[in-house]
């Protein structure tokens, strides 16, 4: 077996007295969806922030292509190709697309005094980016706010693509999306995927990550109670699982809507 | 560069109506500020005999210098999502250390203006520090320095040469050659301009530059907008916001040094009051108190309708004190207008 692009093993993390993630091991491989799931308070976000270098682990080992880590900080998560897009994208609402998708390694020509924005390039680049991943983009001079849920969270995968990530944290990126939207994401999870990367999908939505995944990590109250590969379950036991099968036929229903 | 391949497409989209350039123009935030002006230039110039003849555009381009050198600053401060309060303050305390130093301690005057901007400056880095540290309200910090400053120029000068102004400024050695730089006149078309005037558009021309064509002007609008995704992404928020802090504090020193060297005194009052009068510039211009949005042209524009205001009242012989609810209007009407923009602009539902 090939090493993978992160491994986890035993990782836990304690807030004081509070235990927010114990004994948590699974793996994420290049070319391959790895599902985290859990209903709210289940230690997703704790295990997340321990991969992308927001906070790091108390407990256990990270393993970045091989090789035992602590990331103290996002930067250093970025450093080794891993990149995050959170819940808020992390895009500036009232800024242009191609303003967003550069924000913070924007491209520059000129020397000293002269340096400035090479504008040109960066529209170019974003239209191009965006069309390759099968965004068809009306205006990259237009505030980022006025795309849809669904657009936004393609223009923030297209852009961690661009800037090299070689592992992608999708933080419940279908979660505040109707159904097609929710539909339009899973493609770009699946193209980023097809392109080689490996890719964290953060959701609690068993049926979205069924649709996509090749692990399913299954956390509740902080621990792991499922780290299993396709084929080794199914999306039935995967929502009984996660919500006991309480919410089953709702969410049977809405399977049902996203085939793809 | 990674991506040769770049997709050569028609830059119009059938899915875009085309926007007028009238439509395009009104949706910039500065440009109601720019019709403001010129509705604000034509009826004074209609109404009162003097306001629009060479000594009158002189007189209110210097009035409108003064305050748009620093509005700029405040404005970009202000499109960063943060205030200065203590703005005003500084443009006393930067001529008063510069008063004192070549007045009462016979310092040379160029040594002088170096350790004024370096004492307004190192205000600035704090100003920058305590906010960006604390992450406290800028309103609150600059509050407290703005109060810490004005205490000291007005005690400490009084504790150092006993009187509440700067005397003798202009036997100064040296005090010429200064003057020349910041407060010496220049006849275009028949009006004598102030320098303060070609600093005004220095400043300006260095905001745009900075706020629309380099990465720190990315950063300016990314802090202002959404601190953490802009932190998120990996801008130096930190740093970014204490620059602007700096940079205000400097042009406050500018201001400063150019009314010590005009008018060749300095009162330990001066400045008190500015700071909100710079805001209102600001946001008159275009920039959103709560950040994201913002121009350096705005800004100027507003403090341009302010010099107007200010002389245009005086020459109609009115009572002066109307350039107060004047500048009332202007900023609700200008806030009320920025709210529509922003809300269509962002279209979040």
């Amino acid at each position: 077996m090939t090493t993978p692009l992160i491994e986890a093993r035993s990782l836990g993390k304690r807030y004081g007295n509070v235990v927010a993630l114990s004994d948590v091991s699974t793996r994420v491989d290049a070319g391959a969806v790895t599902c985290i799931l859990g209903d709210n308070g289940a230690g997703k976000s704790t295990l997340i922030k321990i991969l992308a270098g927001a906070q790091s682990h108390d407990d256990g080992d990270l393993l970045v292509d091989g090789e035992p880590v602590r990331l103290e900080r996002p930067k250093d998560a970025l450093d080794r190709g891993i990149a995050t897009v959170y819940q808020n994208l992390a895009v500036v609402p009232m800024m242009p697309v191609w303003r967003n998708f550069f924000l913070g390694s924007e491209l520059t020509t000129g020397r000293g005094p002269l340096r400035r924005l090479a504008v040109k390039d960066m529209r170019a680049i974003t239209r191009s980016d965006l069309a390759s991943m099968g965004i068809d983009l009306r205006d990259v001079d237009q505030p980022i706010g006025t795309l849809s849920g669904g657009e936004r969270q393609c223009v923030a995968i297209a852009r961690a693509v661009h800037f090299g990530a070689k592992v992608l944290i999708l933080d419940e990126p279908t979660a505040a999306l109707g159904v097609k939207q929710s539909g339009v994401v899973l493609r770009y999870i699946a193209a980023a995927r097809d392109r080689g990367l490996g890719v964290v999908f953060i959701t609690h939505n068993p049926h979205h990550a069924s649709l996509v995944g090749d692990r399913f990590l299954v956390l509740r109250r902080g621990r792991s109670i499922a780290d299993r590969i396709k084929g080794d379950i199914t999306p039935a036991e995967l929502t009984a699982l996660m919500a006991g099968g309480s919410e089953l036929d709702d969410l049977s229903h809405e399977l049902g809507a996203t085939s793809l | 560069m990674s991506d040769g391949a770049v997709v050569t497409r028609p830059t119009t989209d059938e899915r875009l109506t085309p926007t007028s350039w009238v439509t395009r123009l009104l949706r910039r935030p500065a440009v109601s500020a720019g019709i403001a002006a010129l509705v604000i230039f034509v009826f004074f110039s209609v109404t009162t005999q003097s306001f629009a003849s060479s000594a009158g555009i002189a007189t209110w381009l210097e009035s409108a210098a003064t305050i748009g050198i620093m509005a700029v600053p405040v404005g970009l401060l202000m499109t960063a999502g943060e205030f200065d309060l203590s703005a005003g303050v500084m443009v006393g305390f930067s001529g008063l250390v510069t008063g004192v130093l070549t007045t009462h301690y016979g310092v040379n005057v160029w040594l002088s203006m170096a350790l004024s901007a370096v004492a307004c400056l190192a205000v600035g880095v704090l100003n920058g520090m305590l906010v960006t540290r604390t992450r406290l309200p800028s309103f609150i910090v600059t509050l407290g320095t703005f109060f810490v400053l004005q205490g000291v120029n007005l005690a400490l000068l009084k504790a150092i040469i006993g009187q509440v102004s700067i005397q003798g400024m202009n036997r100064v050695p040296g005090f010429r050659d200064v003057q020349w730089l910041l407060a010496s006149r220049t006849s275009i078309f028949g009006m004598q301009v102030q320098a303060s005037v070609w600093w005004w558009v220095a400043v300006v021309a260095l905001g745009t530059w900075v706020l629309t064509r380099t990465r720190y002007g990315n950063w300016i609008y990314a802090v202002g907008g959404a601190f953490e995704s802009a932190r998120e992404v990996g801008v130096p928020v930190k740093r970014t916001k204490v620059a602007l802090f700096t940079a205000t504090a400097g042009c406050g020193w500018l201001v400063g040094q150019i009314s010590l060297f005009r008018f060749g005194t300095a009162q330990s009052s001066s400045g008190i009051g500015l700071e909100l009068i710079f805001i209102i510039c600001a946001v008159v211009g275009g920039c959103v108190m709560t950040g994201g949005v913002g121009s350096a042209i705005g800004p100027a524009l507003g403090a341009l309708i302010y010099g107007m205001a200010n002389l245009g009242i005086v020459y109609a012989g009115w009572d002066n004190n109307w350039l107060k609810a004047f500048l009332g209007v202007m900023l609700l009407l200008a806030v009320l207008l920025n709210n529509y923009i922003r809300e269509r602009a962002e279209g979040l539902r």
